[in-house]
């Protein structure tokens, strides 16, 4: 096995045998991107310069993680190079501090091997709604790669780096994960600081990780989390130690199985390669139940209404004064905001600000906003009393493997409708978890998703990695057909 | 849902964009389509469901009002597309 195809916690056990040198690790990352970047296309700006530089700079570092490679999503801030959120607005916008999970990162003295693409404010899919470029699924490059973390999926399943940090609103880690046959997990909200990530939807947006396989996750996992001033609506949650839930046991792990997320709207290939993760389960020892939770086609309309109503107050900021895109064509200030904004932000966005600006307008803020908020609730409800029953809950993470590029980027409801299986989880706050379990018959990865309590990611992680340690998704590899 | 142009211009007045004329008919038509979908959330079943707000139960989140180092101001103006003096510079607003 090359080096840019092992897990971190390989590389950590071979550093640790001294079969190999972080400057060898480093290396091999920086020839992987300067071989594969050009038909992937995952990043927005690479800093894999001067390496052996940096690697000096953290060799007084006690930790283990020191002068290993990371990537990250172009909307975390990071101090000293540019975070552009994939937009022509921030284009240039070099941020004068660091989120406080790259203040962990940093502490940890990992070294970003640079800004990862996107859609455009996390807004989409397929991370074709970016201003620079569309990355490209390494397993088939005429694909999606997912989005919005689509640049941070790609790179990951293309061995570009290790893994990555990521956000998801409505699914923005998970489905690229799942695209590109890696693991990505969205944490329970508040668990990870958002301070320093770029809003979108400040209820629903969370910070999570990207991974080749589960321990990864945990690892990284642990990285991450922790409360945090800055961020009011981070969880003051008693530090754990994800590693501990890396336990090869599912016997008695009680899971749910909604049988609304097995519908028509769900591609036939998916449902089987579901079926048989259920099988596995049922074989490893859980049990393995049907289960109503009759909420997502209300959760999804919901999402749309809620996350586009605080997108257009979020993005309120962007009017062409502080930082950001300034229009040249200008008489006065309201010209600035207006000319900017149009012409800084891409059609989608714009689509979103007055989606949200009008269902927060008078006359429809009951008929949707109102309405959206209580139906957050019964989605909350509804995951409370499977919860009962249940200690996870596992369902497709897409209706669908990875499409072709183009194919659904006239038609945003097409394109939201992709998003029925990830956004429950958003509007309930839980944590959710890809895990790649098959291909299908073009060779395009699949994968399906725990949904767990509040605050219980020990438990999907356990229940991953027992599904990954008994089934092997890895030894498939990505081929970049063209 | 029926939206008319008029009122998807004020919409965008609103939000302080100016949309192009082939930009309209899109968005109108986009608009409606996913305004019809998002219908669906008049038709759950949430009578007597509080509004759920922030996604846990934190609230009135204080710190000590204490004085601490901030950033320097050349930092902060560095992303001002113009500046002067030390200041973020904008056109002139009253007459």
């Amino acid at each position: 096995m090359e080096i840019y195809e092992l897990t971190v916690h390989e590389l950590l056990e071979k550093l640790d045998k001294k079969e190999i040198t972080k400057k060898q690790i480093l290396d091999s990352y920086a020839s992987r991107i300067s071989e594969k970047e050009k038909d992937v296309q995952a990043f927005i700006t690479i800093t894999d310069d001067n390496l052996e530089e940096k690697l000096n700079n953290v060799s007084s570092n006690p930790s283990k993680f020191a002068g290993l490679p990371i990537g990250i999503k172009d909307n975390i801030c990071t101090k000293g190079v540019k975070t552009t959120c994939a937009s022509k607005m921030l284009e240039n916008f070099v941020s004068p501090y660091d989120a406080t999970v790259m203040e962990k990162i940093n502490a940890e003295g990992l070294i970003s091997l640079g800004k990862l693409n996107m859609d455009e404010f996390a807004m989409g899919g397929s991370t074709e709604h970016s201003y620079f470029k569309k990355t490209r699924n390494p397993w088939n490059l005429n694909k999606v790669p997912g989005g919005s973390s689509g640049g941070s999926a790609a790179a990951v399943a293309s061995g570009m780096v290790p893994w990555a940090l990521g956000s998801d609103t409505g699914g923005s880690i998970r489905e690229p994960a799942s695209f590109c046959g890696i693991v990505g997990l969205k944490p329970t909200y508040g668990l990870v600081s958002r301070y320093g990530l770029v809003a979108f939807a400040s209820s629903l947006d969370q910070i999570g990780t990207l991974t080749k396989d589960v321990e990864d996750t945990a690892i990284l996992l642990n990285i991450i989390a922790g409360h945090d001033s800055k961020d009011t609506t981070s969880i003051n949650h008693e530090k754990e130690d994800y590693t501990l839930a890396l336990k090869d046991d599912v016997k008695g792990l009680k899971i749910g199985v909604p049988i609304e997320y097995f519908g028509e709207g769900i591609d036939k290939e998916v449902r089987e390669a579901i079926n048989k993760v259920i099988e596995k389960y049922k074989e490893l020892g859980a049990t393995v139940e049907e289960c109503s939770l009759n909420v997502a086609e209300y959760a999804l309309a919901t999402y749309y209404i809620i996350a586009c109503a605080e997108a257009s107050s979020n993005l309120g900021r962007f009017d062409g004064i502080r930082y950001g895109y300034r229009s040249k064509n200008y008489e006065n200030l309201k010209d600035i905001y207006k000319n900017s904004r149009s012409e800084g932000f891409g059609s989608e966005v714009k689509r979103r600000i007055i989606l949200g600006t009008y269902v927060l307008s008078s006359g429809y803020y009951d008929a949707y906003y109102k309405k959206a908020q209580q139906v957050r609730t019964l989605v909350k409800k509804e995951f409370a009393k499977n919860f009962e029953k249940y200690d996870v809950i596992l369902a497709p993470t897409a209706p669908n493997v990875a499409f072709d590029i183009g194919s659904k980027i006239d038609n945003p409801l097409q394109m939201y409708l992709s998003d029925i299986c990830t956004v429950p989880v958003n509007i309930a706050g839980l944590p959710g978890i890809n895990v790649p379990c098959g291909l299908n018959n073009e060779g395009m990865p699949i994968g399906f998703q725990l949904i767990g309590k509040p605050f219980d990611e020990s438990t999907i992680i356990r229940a991953a990695y027992t599904y990954e340690k008994n089934t092997n998704f890895r030894k498939n590899k990505p081929e970049f057909k063209k | 849902m029926q939206v008319s142009r008029e009122e998807l211009l004020h919409i965008a007045n609103l939000a302080d964009l100016k949309l192009k004329d082939e930009e309209i008919d899109t968005y109108l038509t986009h608009l409606e389509e996913i305004l019809n979908y998002a219908n669906i959330v008049n038709s759950a079943p949430i009578e007597g469901l509080e509004e759920t707000i922030g996604m846990n139960d934190n609230e009135n989140v204080f710190r000590k009002d204490e004085v601490v180092p901030s950033y320097k101001r050349e930092e902060l103006l560095q992303n001002a597309p113009e500046e002067q003096s030390g200041m973020f510079k904008i056109p002139k607003v009253m007459n």
